[in-house]
């Protein structure tokens, strides 16, 4: 492919952030017509090029050129103004609007002040016809699907003139149905000359819709590579690379002993929410969940910790039958739960490190039996030290911490409880690396010490690095158990894509 | 300095202080308390013993609030605590008898708890709003007062009822007594024991707190029951204060003033962190308020209106976002002036 003048050129950038060099001295260029995918594990920088590249941090090096013309921009609207749009993960849209208004939504065509709402459906109409979608534009947003959700956002930014677009993991919450969709629209995209910058965490998807790759670890560059001369298996080595060998020492670790089972769910389910499954953990065995995201991981999860009510299936805990109608009583059983949804699920932001951190103990003590002054700091900062949690300030607001900083509170909360389960969903996503390490390595050691544990995570590598034993989910079904040996990222991704392994 | 200046209760302080002093100006003797028939008396004990039921109110608001709720039937409360308590009275053979009385105002309380209880069951137990679901007893909680007074003020002639809101007890009014406990026993329950973390923590986050084994249901029925006994104290101090109940006009507004006197305090609608000293320095505020617009004769057809220009000026005071506006805006066009001029120069 003779390559045409790159329509953006990024170079030597780097960005620091307090303790943390994000980005340093890496290169980026997006040629027009092409799909580029960014690749990295998480933290390897990929969003911080990309709130970069859009103005919403600044540049602490290097300079970023537009049309070869050398640019900075000060914030994501004055991005978008130079022909830089951006759809994110999840949807930044309005649910409750029309997908009329929400593609013109600040923009309205009006006359004497008054919207013309027939100019703005006909518009509308025309704008969705160039992605070939033909949908009711006076419908609200909310009747549609989420993948047709992504594809208005993406046409509203298409619309405003866009020349590169950027897709922050917009497959993330697509069926496979709705994944080809919107690869579709984006192959229509790059016939007219957009250049489409790509993140997702899928290989497969990468491979299939990507022209050409550049790859990040650890803040800076490892290369530009054409997606078609660059096998998975090499892929993966340039992405993990030296944090591999860091954790080779993990995988040499003795397989679990044959502990007495701890919990087993005998045909727990729940209607709309995850099948009926058969599952048992031992004590002192991690067991990873693998299977894409809905893929009904977290049900499991939330159904053995009693925030979801079962509708089918039993429950036996040391082999006694238990019915945990509330979190509450699963805490009084010694297990724990780390939700995916740090915000929304684990964080108190208004609270401070030391009332987060001891929560959970409070919660278990009631409120008559407040924890003492001293045995309160004596644990604080005994899993401040142990877990390293920075800045080391008890009373500091966790609304304040960086996001690693705060899932670490979040697993100590439930560590002080000395838990007999501990469940973790995705505990390592959106960390920077080496709080990831930490977490991983913190699991390995619990494990060992005689926690079960409940490994949830998007990674195949992480699940495979930690667990005895690995479940595979699929359209909210459990299709498979397999012991962890031999077993390598194919096997699973296979498993995943075409369900039972015989 | 700027320590002082940062606490969250300096605002507050400030504008009790402002109002004060300006009752100085119009009042001699404002600030002079007396010793009489063994008994204290001034403006500022006034102050304290007629803004003693909203103090009260404002207590359990305060903790409702904290879990990012609201209770507007506070008033109504008052109302049947007060009705209640009266009619008991008026039908004992001896309206002195201490046995009688106490049963009487044990009776109220019982029942203001049991209103708490009920506002906690729809909004834990159910899930309502906690704006629709305390309406509910707001409205009907004036028709349920009305009910148990026949549509009449009942009054009483107890001195041991009259004790409450009007007595005195070791010098002091016996109301600033009973304030000074409940605010202890709240101060004592959420700060000494365990349970403020937790209405900080369902306010700031319920489901976090959920999962974290909390029992936000047990937790939100506790507050709300709470807030119903509070009120019902105001109640049963504001009736025996002028020894009769008055079903449709006993606690009128006082959540809205309650509501007030709590972000006036510095803790946030939208829940999480409260402050009970705040809370208390609030109704203060506007008692304190109320006794200035009487003292300084605004006429009576603007009491209203002079009330709510002083409020909206105490909470954009109190709101650090406009404080950070205004003194921004106020250093910006310093430094912009000299350019200006120096332009208006160049084109004349």
């Amino acid at each position: 492919m003779a390559a045409p003048a790159p329509i953006l050129r990024m170079s030597g950038i780097g960005k620091q952030f307090p303790g943390v060099k994000a980005l340093d001295g890496v290169d980026f260029r997006l040629l027009p017509g092409e799909v580029h995918a960014l690749m990295g594990e998480n933290g390897a920088g990929k969003s911080t090029l990309i709130k970069v590249l859009t103005g919403v941090y600044d540049i602490d090096a290097g300079e970023i050129e537009l049309e070869g013309r050398p640019v900075a921009f000060s914030s994501p609207l004055a991005a978008q103004q130079a022909g830089i749009s951006t759809v994110y993960q999840e949807v930044n849209l309005c649910t409750n609007l029309s997908v009329a208004e929400n593609i013109f939504i600040g923009r309205e065509p009006r006359r004497l002040g008054r919207i013309q709402w027939k100019a703005m459906r006909r518009r509308a109409e025309e704008i969705l016809a160039r992605l070939d979608l033909d949908i009711d534009v006076s419908a609200p947003l909310s009747s549609y699907s989420l993948a047709l959700q992504q594809m208005v956002a993406i046409a509203r930014a298409v619309d405003i003139d866009a020349k590169v677009l950027i897709l922050d993991e917009p497959t993330s919450s697509l069926d496979a149905g709705e994944v080809a969709q919107l690869f579709t629209v984006m192959r229509r995209l790059k016939e007219q000359g957009i250049a489409i910058l790509f993140v997702s965490h899928f290989l497969d998807q990468i491979y299939e819709i990507s022209d050409r790759m550049t790859i990040l670890r650890n803040g800076t560059l490892v290369g530009e590579y054409l997606t078609s001369e660059l096998s998975q298996v090499e892929l993966i080595g340039k992405m993990i690379g030296r944090e591999l060998a860091d954790l080779e020492k993990l995988e040499e670790r003795p397989p679990a002993g044959e502990g007495a089972p701890l919990v087993q769910a005998e045909e727990l389910g729940r209607t709309g929410a995850i099948q009926p499954f058969t599952l048992t953990i031992h004590e002192g065995e991690v067991v990873g969940l693998a299977g894409l995201l809905g893929s009904g991981r977290t049900e499991i999860a939330r159904l053995l910790f009693g925030a979801d009510h079962a509708g089918t299936g039993s429950l036996k805990i040391d082999g006694e039958q238990v019915s945990l109608r509330t979190p509450r009583s699963a805490v009084a059983r010694k297990l724990a739960f780390c939700s995916e949804n740090r915000r929304a699920e684990g964080l108190i932001p208004d609270l401070t490190v030391r009332e987060n951190l001891i929560l959970a103990l409070q919660a278990s003590r009631g409120w008559t039996r407040p924890i003492p002054r001293r045995k309160q700091d004596e644990l604080v900062d005994k899993y401040i030290a142990a877990l390293n949690i920075r800045p080391a300030n008890p009373d500091q607001l966790i609304k304040n911490l960086s996001g690693g900083n705060q899932q670490k509170v979040l697993l100590a909360r439930w560590l002080i409880l000395e838990p007999r389960l501990l469940i973790l969903d995705e505990p390592t996503r959106g960390i920077d690396v080496g709080a990831k390490t930490e977490i991983q390595r913190l699991v390995a050691e619990l494990s060992d010490g005689g926690m079960a544990v409940l490994f949830i995570s998007a990674e195949l590598e992480e699940v495979l690095r930690l667990s005895h034993k690995v479940g595979v989910l699929r359209d909210r079904k459990l299709v498979a158990q397999m012991d962890n040996e031999g077993l390598t990222t194919d096997t699973l991704t296979e498993t995943i894509a075409s369900g039972a392994r015989s | 300095m700027s320590r002082i200046l940062k606490h969250r209760l300096f605002w507050p302080l400030v504008i009790l202080v402002a109002l004060l002093a300006l009752n100085l100006i119009f009042t001699d003797n404002f600030f002079k308390i007396q010793m009489k028939e063994g008994h204290l008396y001034g403006s500022l004990i006034d102050i304290v013993r007629f803004g003693a039921p909203l103090i009260l109110v404002s207590l359990g608001m305060t903790l409702v609030i904290a879990t990012s709720g609201i209770d507007l039937s506070v008033g109504s409360v008052v109302a049947i605590a007060g009705a209640l308590a009266c009619l008991r009275i008026s039908g004992l053979s001896d309206q002195n008898s201490v046995g009688g009385v106490l049963g009487a105002v044990g009776l109220a309380l019982v029942l203001s708890v049991v209103l708490g209880a009920w506002n906690g069951f729809l909004v834990a137990g159910i899930g309502i709003q906690p704006i629709i679901a305390t309406l509910i007893l707001m409205v009907a909680g004036r028709g349920l007062a009305q009910l148990i007074t026949d549509g009449q003020i009942t009054t009483v002639n107890s001195s041991p009822y009259k004790l409450i809101g009007g007595g005195y007890w070791l010098t002091l009014p016996f109301g600033i007594i009973i304030v000074a406990v409940v605010l202890a026993l709240t101060a004592f329950l959420t700060r000494r024991l365990a349970l403020g973390l937790l209405i900080e923590s369902v306010g700031g986050n319920a489901e976090a707190s959920r999962l974290a084994g909390i029992s936000a249901r047990g937790v939100l029925m506790t507050v709300y029951a709470f807030c119903g006994l509070c009120a019902g104290i105001a109640g049963l101090m504001i009736s025996s204060n002028v020894s009769s109940a008055d079903g449709n006009n006993a606690g009128l507004w006082i959540e809205l003033d309650a509501i007030l006197a709590v972000v006036i305090g510095g803790t946030p609608l939208s829940g999480g962190r409260f402050s009970l000293s705040g809370t208390v320095l609030g109704a203060l505020i506007i008692q304190t308020l109320t006794t200035t617009i009487y003292s300084i004769g605004v006429p009576p057809e603007t009491t209203l209106l002079f009330k709510a220009l002083v409020v909206t000026i105490v909470c954009l005071i109190q709101s650090p976002a406009f404080r950070t506006k205004v003194f921004h805006r106020r250093r910006r066009p310093m430094t912009a002036r000299p350019a200006a001029e120096e332009k208006v120069r160049v084109s004349a």
